[in-house]
C-alpha cells in the first residue's frame, strides 16, 4: 500500500478560499452601508438599489436554471406575471395582507409550474426554450381575458391595500426597499447554499455532461424539476413584491419578455454563466450601460445585444471568466476544490 | 346555441387551411436551420419582419408590384443568410446549445430595436392592389379569397421543390449526410462551413417569400417578430421535428384552430361568462391546441423515424 | 524505399487531442502503389494517425507531405480532394441515405476516376441488390463494403482503412480483404489499419507498430520476427 504513488499524497476537499472569506466580509460591510441608506441617502437611490436588488435576484434565479440546470428558459416572466397578478387578486378578492399574499404567490408560481414543467421538459434544449416562451404568451392572454383582473388594460392596488403595507408613504419606502434587499440577500443565499449541497453537485455534472452525469446515477430529471419548481417560487414571489412596488399591472407589464426576460439573460449572459459572480458582475454593467444611454431610447439594447453576441462568441465565460480566471477568485466557493498536500501527517487508510 | 348553426364552418376551416400554408411558409427556414445544424434560430421570427421591411423599402423606391418584388428581396435575403452564417452563427455550433441560442437571441433583440430606431413603432403594409380582395367561387357555393389561395400554393409548391432539392439532388444528399454525421460528413469532401452558410441562405430565402406574401396579408410592425417566430415553431413541432410535410399538417392545425378560435371558441367563451369577445382568441386558441398536441403527442404527427 | 515513387511521408508528425497529445513525432512513408500495414494496441495512436493523414486533426503543414505537396494544414473535405480517403473505423454510414445514395455522396466531392458506381456494384454485387435500402438495414459486413465503397467513389490515390475486420465474421473478413487486393491492384495504395497482427502482415509489403502515439518498430511484413513484434507491439 505505501508503495503505490497516490498513497504517498494526502488530498483534503477545501471549499472556502481567503479571497471568499475576504468578499464575505466586504460584502458584510456593504450590505450594512446599504441596509441603513434610508436614514443617509435619497429615495431615488433607494428605488435604483432596490430595482437592482431584485434584478439581481431574478439574474441569480435564471442563471441557476440555465447555466447549472441547463434549462434555457426564456418564458421566466410566466412567473413573475402570475406572481404578480396572484398578489392583486389575493389582496384584492380576499382582503389578504400584501406582505402575506407575496408569500402565497410563490407557492401559487411553484403550483402551476409543476404541470407547466411536465408539458415543457418534452421539449429539448433550444425548443425548451420556444416552449417556455409560448407559455408565457398564452398566460399573458389569459390573464388579458379576465375582466375581474382588470383585463387586457390592467388595474392598480386600492389605497385602502396600499396603505396596509405601511400607514405613510415614507415608511412605505423604506419597508419596501428593506423587502427588495432582503428578498435579494435571500435568493443569493438560497443559490449559494443550493450549489453547496448534493444537489448542487449533481447540477454541476449536468451542466457539464448530461449523459455521463446519467450513467454516474444522477436523476436528471428529478433535479431538473426541482429546479425549475423552486425557481418558479422565487420568481413567483419577485413579481409579487415587483408589483407590490409598482402598484399597477397590467398582461403586458407583467408577462413583458424584454423586462423580465431579456434583459437578465443579457446580464448573466456578458456577466459570466454558470457561475454566481456572473450575474453579480453583468447587474453591474447592465445598469452602467442604462444609465449611460438612457437618452439614446433603445440603442442600449441594441449595444447590449451586441455585448452578448461578442461574449458569446469570444469569452464564452463572460466578464467574470475573464477576471475570475486571470486571478483565481472565487468569491462564492461553490466548487469543491482538491488540494494536494504533501504527504505523511494523515494515516493511510 | 342556435348560433353554432349560423357558423360558416367551411369557410372557417378552409381560411384556416389556408393561413396554415403560411405558417408552414414560417416553419420552412426554422425546421431547415434545425434540421441541418441543429441550430434553433430565435431570430427567425425577426428575421421575417426584417424581410417584410427589406421588400417594403424595394416597393416604396421603385414602385414595382409587392409580389415582383420577391424577385429582389430573395436573392438578397439568401447572401445575408450565406454571410451570417458564414461569419457569425458557424462560430456558435459546438455541442453547447446555449451559444446558438444565445446569440440568435441577442440578434433577435438586436434586429428588433434596430427597426424600431429606422422605422418606428407604426404598422406597415404592402398593397398588392386588387388582387388582395379578389375571390373565387368554388362548387358548393364557398368563397375563397385569391390571395390566400395564392399563399396557399405557394407553400405547396415551396414544399415540393424543398423537398425536390433535399431527396432529388447532390447538394441535398449533402444536406442530409452532414445532418446525420458532420465529422464523417468532412471526411466525404464535404465543406460543412460551406454548406451550413448555403443552408441558412436557403432558409433565409424561403423565409423572405413567406414574409413578402404575409406583409401584403397582414400590418405589421417592428416587435411582430417574436409571435411569428411562435406560429413557425407551433407548426414544427405540431408536425413533428424533421418532418416535411408534417409541417404543412401543422400548419394547418394551428391555421384551423385560430379560425376555430376567433369564430367559435371566443364567442362562445364570451355567450358563457358574458364578456364582450375578445380578438385574442383567434391566437390562444392556436397555443392551447399546440399544448394539447404537445401533451399528447409531444414527438409531433408524424415524427421522423430515424433520428 | 523513399525516392521518386513517394506518394505521401509524414515529418515528425505530431497530434493533439485538445491538451492531450496523441502522436509524436511519427515518421512515416508510402510509395505508389504500395500496401502498408499500421499496427498496435488499443490506445496506440493508430486511428488517430489515421484521421490525422485525412484532415480531421490539426497538423502543422510540412508534418505531411503528398505527392511533393504540404498538405498537414489542409482540412479534411480538401484532402479528400487531394486524393485521399478515410474508410472511418466503426464504419460510420449516413444513417438517413439510402446504400446507393451513401456510394453517391463519396464520388459527389472527389475527383474523376475509373471508380463509378456501376464499377462499385461490380465490385461489391450484394449492394446492388440492397441499393434502396436505408444503409443501416445492412448486415456488419455489408455495411464496411458499403463504407469501402463509399470511400473508393472519391477515387483516391491512397485510400486509409481503419478496423475494418472489426466485429466481423472470419469468412466475411477473408472476403473484405480479397476486395482490397482488387483494389490494390487498380494500383490504389492502401495503409490498413488492423488489431489482428496476422492478417495486416499478410495483407500488407511493409508495416509500422505504434505504441503510445510512437513508432516502435518498422519493417518489411514478410519475414519480421514474432518476437520484436510482440516487444514492440506490448512494449516489454
Amino acid at each position: 500500500m505505501n508503495g503505490t504513488a497516490a498513497r504517498a499524497l494526502q488530498f483534503s476537499v477545501e471549499r472556502s478560499t481567503p479571497v471568499s472569506r475576504i468578499c464575505a466580509v466586504i460584502a458584510a460591510l456593504g450590505l450594512t452601508a446599504l441596509v441603513s441608506l434610508p436614514y443617509w441617502g435619497e429615495t431615488g437611490t433607494m428605488r435604483l438599489i432596490a430595482e437592482m436588488a431584485y434584478f439581481l435576484a431574478l439574474a441569480q434565479l435564471w442563471n441557476l436554471l440555465a447555466g447549472y440546470a441547463g434549462l434555457v428558459s426564456v418564458g421566466q416572466q410566466v412567473y413573475v406575471g402570475t406572481g404578480g397578478y396572484f398578489l392583486f387578486a389575493l389582496c384584492d378578492w380576499y382582503g389578504v395582507h400584501p406582505l402575506l399574499a407575496i408569500l402565497i404567490a410563490g407557492v401559487a408560481a411553484a403550483v402551476i409550474s409543476l404541470p407547466m414543467a411536465l408539458v415543457v421538459f418534452r421539449l429539448r434544449g433550444a425548443y425548451f426554450a420556444v416552449g417556455t416562451w409560448v407559455v408565457a404568451e398564452i398566460a399573458q392572454l389569459f390573464f388579458a381575458q379576465l375582466p375581474q383582473l382588470g383585463g387586457g388594460s390592467g388595474y392598480s392596488l386600492t389605497p385602502e391595500i396600499v396603505r396596509a403595507v405601511a400607514p405613510e408613504r415614507a415608511a412605505r419606502e423604506m419597508l419596501m426597499y428593506w423587502m427588495a434587499l432582503a428578498i435579494a440577500v435571500a435568493v443569493i443565499a438560497f443559490v449559494y447554499i443550493l450549489l453547496r449541497s448534493r444537489h448542487g453537485l449533481a447540477l454541476t455534472a449536468i451542466r457539464d455532461s448530461e449523459v455521463a452525469s446519467e450513467s454516474l446515477g444522477v436523476d436528471t430529471y428529478r433535479t431538473k424539476l426541482l429546479i425549475y419548481v423552486v425557481t418558479a417560487f422565487c420568481t413567483g414571489l419577485l413579481g409579487a413584491f415587483i408589483f407590490l412596488q409598482k402598484l399597477r399591472i397590467s398582461p403586458e407589464a407583467a408577462f413583458s419578455i424584454n423586462d423580465w426576460t431579456v434583459v437578465v439573460i443579457f446580464m448573466v449572459v456578458i456577466g459570466g454563466i454558470g457561475t454566481m459572480e456572473g450575474p453579480i458582475i453583468g447587474l453591474l454593467i447592465y445598469f452602467a450601460m442604462r444609465e449611460l444611454l438612457a437618452d439614446y431610447g433603445s440603442w442600449y439594447l441594441i449595444l447590449l445585444g451586441i455585448v452578448a453576441v461578442a461574449v458569446m462568441l469570444g469569452a464564452r465565460e463572460g466578464v467574470w471568466g475573464l477576471i475570475g480566471k486571470r486571478f483565481d477568485l472565487h468569491p462564492f466557493p461553490v466548487r469543491r476544490r482538491l488540494i494536494q498536500r504533501p504527504g505523511g501527517d494523515e494515516k493511510p487508510g | 346555441m342556435n348560433w353554432l348553426t349560423d357558423v360558416d364552418w367551411a369557410g372557417v376551416l378552409i381560411q384556416g387551411t389556408l393561413i396554415g400554408g403560411l405558417y408552414a411558409l414560417f416553419a420552412i427556414g426554422l425546421s431547415l436551420a434545425f434540421g441541418i445544424m441543429r441550430l434553433v434560430n430565435i431570430a427567425h421570427g425577426d428575421f421575417i419582419v426584417l424581410c417584410a421591411y427589406v421588400a417594403m423599402i424595394v416597393v416604396n423606391a421603385s414602385g414595382m408590384h409587392p409580389l415582383v418584388s420577391i424577385a429582389v428581396v430573395v436573392p438578397l435575403m439568401f447572401v445575408l443568410g450565406y454571410v451570417l452564417q458564414r461569419g457569425l452563427l458557424n462560430f456558435t455550433l459546438g455541442p453547447s446549445i446555449l451559444p446558438p441560442l444565445l446569440v440568435t437571441f441577442g440578434l433577435s433583440v438586436i434586429i428588433q430595436n434596430v427597426l424600431l430606431e429606422v422605422f418606428g413603432a407604426d404598422t406597415r403594409r404592402l398593397n398588392a392592389g386588387a388582387m388582395e380582395t379578389a375571390s373565387i367561387t368554388l362548387p358548393g357555393d364557398v368563397t375563397v379569397g385569391v390571395f390566400p389561395l395564392l399563399i396557399f400554393v405557394v407553400a405547396l409548391v415551396s414544399l415540393g421543390a424543398l423537398q425536390y432539392l433535399l431527396y432529388r439532388t447532390r447538394l441535398g444528399r449533402a444536406f442530409r449526410a452532414t445532418s446525420d454525421d458532420a465529422d464523417t460528413a468532412e471526411l466525404m469532401g464535404i465543406d460543412n462551413r460551406h454548406l451550413y452558410s448555403l443552408a441558412m441562405g436557403i432558409a433565409l430565402a424561403f423565409t423572405a417569400l413567406a414574409a413578402v406574401l404575409f406583409s401584403v396579408r397582414t400590418s405589421f410592425d417592428p416587435a411582430s417578430g417574436p409571435i411569428n417566430l411562435i406560429f413557425a415553431f407551433e407548426a414544427v413541432i405540431i408536425g413533428g421535428l424533421g418532418s416535411l410535410w408534417g409541417t404543412l399538417v401543422g400548419g394547418i392545425i394551428l391555421g384551423v384552430s385560430q379560425s376555430l378560435g376567433s369564430s367559435v371558441v371566443g364567442p362562445l367563451v364570451s355567450l358563457l361568462i358574458g364578456n364582450p369577445v375578445s380578438a385574442q382568441w383567434q391566437i390562444l386558441t392556436g397555443h392551447i391546441a399546440f399544448m394539447i398536441i404537445l401533451i399528447v403527442k409531444p414527438d409531433g404527427l408524424f415524427p421522423r423515424i430515424r433520428d | 524505399m523513399s525516392g521518386a515513387d513517394n506518394l505521401l511521408k509524414t515529418k515528425a508528425l505530431c497530434a493533439y487531442y485538445g491538451d492531450f497529445q496523441a502522436l509524436f513525432d511519427i515518421e512515416f512513408e508510402i510509395d505508389n502503389g504500395e500496401t502498408v500495414a499500421v499496427i498496435g494496441a488499443n490506445g496506440a495512436g493508430k486511428s488517430t494517425f489515421l484521421r490525422a493523414l485525412a484532415g480531421s486533426l490539426e497538423t502543422a503543414p510540412d508534418m505531411i507531405r503528398y505527392d511533393g505537396q504540404s498538405i498537414g494544414h489542409l482540412p479534411a473535405h480538401r484532402v479528400l480532394r487531394q486524393g485521399i480517403a478515410l474508410v472511418p473505423e466503426g464504419r460510420r454510414l449516413f444513417q438517413s441515405l439510402s446504400v446507393e445514395e451513401n456510394l453517391q455522396i463519396g464520388g459527389d466531392f472527389g475527383r474523376r476516376g475509373p471508380w463509378t458506381l456501376k464499377r462499385v456494384f461490380e465490385l461489391f454485387p450484394v449492394l446492388a441488390e440492397r441499393r434502396a435500402q436505408p444503409a443501416t438495414s445492412l448486415s456488419g459486413g455489408q455495411q464496411q463494403m458499403c463504407a469501402i465503397g463509399r470511400a473508393l467513389m472519391s477515387n483516391p490515390r491512397l485510400l486509409l482503412c481503419d478496423e475494418i475486420s472489426l466485429g466481423l465474421a472470419p469468412v466475411i473478413i477473408r472476403e473484405l480483404y480479397e476486395r482490397l487486393e482488387t483494389i490494390s491492384a487498380e494500383g490504389t495504395t492502401l495503409v490498413i489499419v488492423e488489431q489482428d497482427i496476422n492478417r495486416a502482415l499478410a495483407a500488407a509489403d511493409r508495416f509500422y507498430c505504434l505504441q503510445k502515439g510512437r513508432v516502435s518498430l518498422a519493417g518489411p511484413a514478410q519475414g519480421v520476427e514474432r518476437q520484436s513484434i510482440t516487444a514492440a507491439y506490448f512494449g516489454i
